[in-house]
């Protein structure tokens, strides 16, 4: 239950190529997200596997089944919006229900699988109450509860947690990896958050302008990224990427070392910079230092003790086995 | 008070209190009854005339049909063409300016193009219509007098309702439809439980103005029937007292019960569909 498989998918609108030809495996059970950046197609992917996007060519299988022609309501899968699209004039309760409603189940059934979800979100106190008259964290899980009562065989998730502030964003991304946990079925989760990708992913998909640029586990991608892209992509701060001489000495076209990965010292290292900004966030301090001819400006990570200030004379030593070599094409050498 | 409210009152109050004057004075101009001889006070007895008349509670009926008739077309009509219009097709603009034009015509000219274009039973258009299937043609303005009139001001009033209808379905959240569509709903019950909400409220807003002006129609009565064949709303009565009759008292005590009528009216639409204005 709930693999889905796109076989050669595309997506053409009018004559513009938002999808070339793409295969992807998502197992059953697995948490699979999509990153890229604003544009990449995202949610256009989203769309096309529930259904609300007819694809171009190609096909897409759910449950091993021919999905392509089937209209979104009977591929037997449910979406979270953006927006969480909440039916504004119907109440918490019958917005949950709405879809069992529509598969005309009997009042019983309705009336306890409601509660049930309810209970799952801790929506059950305001089951009367209009979506207008929640936070912007409970319609959230009243559009989670909306999809989960039909117990669909996967959930197709477009930026959930994105209109949420910081805080919140949090606990609900540990609240959907609960359920995840709990319900045991597909998931599929766009974001153009990478923290959300790296923490909640057994899978992340990383696209870039429709091209699937890497798929893998999270650690997978940290540790072994496929091209300068994957590289840049994943991981906060993002990976310094350095050409010219220092890479050539390397045997390559770009070197790229990730801040973490980077030894400060204020006497003596391989290279040496003068300090920019700093951002101390206590657990740790990141250092942006420039004039240090490799790159514009490397960023490095450091102990939340660590400190430095600006204009100061800085030495870095790389570790050289966390180093990650490219060719001319921005391909990983291995 | 601000300049305004005393506008606004003077605007309002002066006619009213005028109405409500003439309404207890005999005044009947053409037997030499005038402002500067001094009005006789009749009491109540225009208002008893009024409603004793045998012409009162049919054209409290008629307006009242032709109220409701025309909201209920308007209504209906004004939905599905707003569905209609929001779908993508070709020479959506020009479609869209056609449907809104009836508007821009005046009620006079409309009433009278519907009579002598349309209905005329001899070389109206639907005349022909009628004969070309080899049907005898219907005396429009006799035979289904009241009919033709609802005909007629829907006509006029269709645009407006579609108007305001489109506007409101065009705010309607796509997400919405295409969540209502992931969680199974076929398109009827899109409509019925996700679009027709939406609409409420412009529905109501629709309403509501509509009826403030349905009530006073005149000028398609008046050009088409004159009154006659059961198409004697409340104000026409009023304009025949005031006007043929030259009965100023008669026509002012009407026009109090007039007021009352629509109070009425409004009273009743704002418990049915007022609630929904609130939300
Ligand atoms: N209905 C449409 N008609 C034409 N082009 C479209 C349509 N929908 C999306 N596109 C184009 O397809 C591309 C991908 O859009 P998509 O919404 O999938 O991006 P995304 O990755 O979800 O971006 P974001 O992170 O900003 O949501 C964009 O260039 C967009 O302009
Ligand atoms: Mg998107």
């Amino acid at each position: 239950m709930g693999q889905i498989v796109l076989n050669k998918v595309q997506k053409k609108f009018d004559d513009v190529e938002v999808i070339p030809p793409l295969d992807l495996t998502i197992e059953d059970g697995e948490f699979a997200v999509f990153v890229g950046p604003s544009g990449c197609g995202k949610s256009t992917l989203l769309r096309l596997i529930a259904g609300l996007e007819d694809v171009t060519s190609g096909s897409i299988q759910i449950n091993g089944r021919e999905s392509s022609d089937i209209p979104p309501a009977k591929r037997g899968l449910s979406m979270v919006f953006q927006s969480y699209a909440l039916y504004p004039h119907m109440s918490v309760r019958k917005n949950i229900a709405f879809p069992l409603r529509m598969a005309k189940l009997d009042k019983a059934e309705i009336k306890s699988r409601v509660e049930n979800a309810a209970a799952v979100l801790n929506l059950t106190d305001y089951l009367d109450r209009r979506p207008g008259q929640l936070s912007g964290g409970q319609r959230q899980r009243v559009a989670i509860g909306r999809a989960i009562v039909r117990e669909p065989s996967a959930f197709l998730f477009d930026e959930p947690l994105s209109n949420l502030d910081a805080a919140l964003r949090v606990g609900m991304r540990l609240e959907i990896s609960e359920l995840h946990k709990r319900l045991d079925t597909t998931m599929v989760y766009v974001t153009h958050d990478q923290v959300e990708a790296m923490t909640m992913a057994d899978k992340i998909v990383v696209l870039n302008a429709g091209v699937i640029e890497q798929v893998g586990s999270p650690l997978d991608l940290y540790h072994n990224p496929k091209n300068t892209f994957v590289a840049g992509f994943i991981g906060s701060p993002k990976m310094n990427l350095m050409t010219g001489e220092v890479a050539e000495k390397a045997g390559a076209q770009t070197l790229g070392v990730r801040p973490e990965h980077i030894a400060v010292s204020d006497s003596a290292g391989e290279w040496s910079g003068v300090v920019g900004v700093s951002e101390h966030l206590g657990s740790d301090s990141f250092f942006h230092i420039h004039e240090t001819g490799l790159a514009e400006t490397i960023t490095v990570r450091a102990d939340g003790e660590v400190n430095f200030k600006h204009g100061d004379q800085i030495f870095l030593t790389p570790r050289t086995d966390m180093m990650h070599k490219f060719d001319g094409g921005g391909n990983r050498i291995v | 008070m601000a300049p305004a409210v005393i506008l606004l009152l003077g605007w309002m109050l002066v006619p009213l209190t005028a109405t409500l004057y003439f309404s207890f004075k005999k005044y009947l101009p053409l037997r030499g009854d005038s402002l500067e001889n001094g009005l006789e006070w009749v009491g109540f007895q225009n208002y008893t005339r009024f409603v004793g008349s045998s012409s009162f509670w049919p054209s409290v009926q008629t307006t009242l049909i032709i109220v409701g008739s025309v909201l209920v077309i308007t209504v209906i009509l004004g939905v599905l063409l707003a569905l209609l219009l929001d779908q993508p097709m070709w020479g959506q603009g020009i479609v869209r300016i056609l449907i809104i034009s009836p508007f821009f015509v005046m009620p006079t000219v409309s009433g009278l193009v519907w009579k002598n274009m349309f209905m005329d039973p001899i070389n109206g258009i639907l005349a022909h219509l009628f004969r070309f299937f080899g049907a005898e043609p219907l005396q429009w303005l006799s035979q289904a007098s009241l009919q033709s009139i609802v005909l007629i001001v829907s006509w006029q009033w269709l645009p407006f309702a579609t108007l305001i209808l489109l506007t409101a379905i065009q705010s309607l959240d796509s997400e919405q439809l295409e969540a209502s569509e992931m969680d199974g709903a076929p398109a009827l019950s899109r409509f019925w439980h996700i679009i027709l909400p939406h609409l409420g409220r412009a529905i109501t807003v629709v309403i509501l103005i509509q009826t403030i002006f349905l009530l006073s129609v005149f000028a398609e009565i008046f050009v088409t029937t004159a009154g006659a064949f059961g198409t004697k709303t409340l104000t026409y009565l009023i304009f025949q007292r005031v006007l043929e009759s030259q009965n100023v008292g008669l026509g002012s005590a009407g026009g109090v019960y007039a007021i009352i009528l629509a109070n009425i009216v409004a009273i009743f639409l704002m418990r049915i569909v007022g609630k929904n204005l609130d939300r």
